[in-house]
């Protein structure tokens, strides 16, 4: 986070891509896009776009990360090296190790791992474009990729972000807010019992500030949560 | 870091202690273990400290070099965190290049660091565009008892606090000066165990615990990075609670930070 900044990213009450503070951008969300993977979805976030797919229950590679009692969740986020201004080096960097990390054990959380012991689900993730929030995006598609695969699961988990800019708690930073913004707090949370599965915060906030943060992030969550069902209602029909 | 062999009857013995207030060592729910830091005991490094968090034991080392800047930010410093989970710090942590856990750890840290703007980056400029002082907090974990986020921070902010630019090494000016401090962050984590939210895990709280929360404040009370971990999630209101108590609860962290200053 920049922190301080001259730049006024909020003019009257509207930002800089005509957005008031607590509106999300516009999110598409297609389920069951890809062939080969068991579960699929492409979501467009904004300008963000992003490919998940799932894979499994199947038997756990490595053999020594098999859990005798249960599935692990293997999530993998990558971003594309075109996916950025400059050209991004392929692969896990540090960054997306961290968030694959956490987006496993998030997933681990909602999907019913007790079911298929010594299993793997494999959840990939892929940025194709990036213009902030990418990991929110990324684990909103692959919630619907699981839910595609037919993996049991308690719920979905949608992921927003909140943060501040011009000292103004906003939902949803948009590319110019996250780089010259004061906060950014992506949150995922199971919309059935407002559990907290994913919180991460970097910058500036006062506790008032906080609280606030945490009530837009999870509104924006449960906006999202519904589109997320709309996408699984498009593809199968009925009432998902 | 969590370690796998805890025994059910542990599990359960430490879950109903939890439920009723109290922990296996006799602590309170958010109560901390005795801090204590040591600084200056490095002679090659440009400052170093030790900490002990009851039983974890932390060494870091601060290296200062000269580079060149990030093309966006030609006038800023730049810093890097690295923690190492030595083999011989605790019997599940493997040799070989970073993992999962000792990568999410050093954001962590990095985070809470970087993001209360600790360091003045600008203040790391020698020629702008050109060059600037490149900061390195090696984190070295000697013995692992649990709660490696806060003792890590605690190590790398104390670290700094007495780390001095290396101007004559690298010819830059005549005499070296203290590293510019601007503010104190100090990191506080939470377990889930059971239903009960508690202060500064031991590793077999670790080995117990769903899910894990940290929050860095700065001195002011205002929030600086935060994390949640593990694969268990905590309710809406424990987050806020657990906010609440960590700005109480950081005091001993804080009084043992100021008695290094």
């Amino acid at each position: 986070m920049a922190g301080q900044t001259d730049m006024e990213l909020i003019k009257n009450g509207v930002r800089l891509d005509g957005r008031k503070p607590d509106e999300l951008r516009e999110v598409k969300i297609v389920a069951g896009v890809l062939d080969n993977a068991d579960g699929s979805c492409y979501l467009e976030w904004g300008n963000n776009k992003v490919y998940a797919g799932v894979f499994g229950p199947m038997e756990c590679h490595p053999r020594h990360k098999q859990k005798a009692d249960r599935a692990i969740v293997q999530a993998r986020y990558t971003m594309a090296p075109f996916s950025v201004n400059d050209r991004k080096r392929p692969g896990l960097d540090r960054r997306s190790t961290e968030i694959s990390y956490i987006a496993s054990q998030a997933f681990e959380k909602v999907v019913m791992v007790e079911e298929f012991p010594k299993a793997s689900i494999r959840v990939d993730m892929q940025v194709v474009e990036a213009h902030a929030g990418t990991r929110c995006a990324a684990i909103t598609a692959a919630s619907v990729a699981l839910a595609d695969a037919g993996i049991p699961m308690r719920d979905m988990i949608p992921a927003c972000a909140s943060g501040k800019v011009n000292d103004v708690v906003v939902l949803d930073l948009n590319k110019e807010e996250d780089n010259y913004g004061q906060a950014d707090l992506p949150l995922a949370i199971i919309p059935s019992t407002k559990e907290v599965v994913l919180l991460q915060l970097d910058g500036h906030l006062t506790p008032d500030e906080f609280e606030k943060a945490m009530d837009l992030a999870t509104s924006g969550c449960m906006d999202l949560y519904e589109k997320m069902r709309n996408a699984l209602d498009n593809r199968y029909g009925g009432s998902a | 870091m969590s370690n796998d062999h805890v025994s059910n009857l542990m599990k359960g013995h430490m879950e109903t202690l939890a439920a009723e207030g109290k922990r296996a060592d006799g602590r309170g729910i958010n109560e901390y273990r005795e801090v204590k830091i040591e600084t200056g005991m490095l002679n090659t490094a440009e400052g170093s400290a030790m900490v002990h968090l009851g039983k974890t034991k932390i060494l870091c080392g601060i290296k200062m070099l000269i580079g060149t800047p990030y093309g966006d930010s030609p006038k800023s410093g730049t810093m890097t965190t690295s923690t190492e989970l030595a083999p011989l710090a605790d019997q599940s942590f493997d040799p070989g290049p970073p993992r999962e856990q000792s990568i999410e750890l050093s954001r962590v840290v990095d985070r809470g660091i970087r993001e209360s703007r600790m360091i003045d980056f600008e203040a790391l400029c020698i020629e702008e565009g050109e060059k600037v002082w490149m900061v390195y907090i090696d984190l070295h974990i000697l013995d692992n008892n649990g709660n490696l986020f806060d003792a890590c921070t605690l190590a790398a902010a104390s670290a700094l606090s007495n780390a001095k630019i290396p101007n004559v090494q690298h010819s830059v000016a005549d005499k070296d000066v203290d590293l510019p401090v601007t503010c104190w962050p100090i990191s506080c984590t939470f377990g889930k165990l059971g239903n009960t939210v508690i202060l500064d895990p031991t590793s077999d709280e670790e080995g117990v615990m769903t899910a894990r929360f940290t929050v860095a404040h700065d001195e002011n009370g205002n929030l600086r990075a935060a994390q949640k971990g593990m694969n268990g999630a905590f309710t809406d209101a424990e987050i806020r609670e657990a906010v609440k108590t960590a700005r109480t609860s950081d005091n001993v962290l804080r009084e043992a930070l100021k008695g290094i200053q």
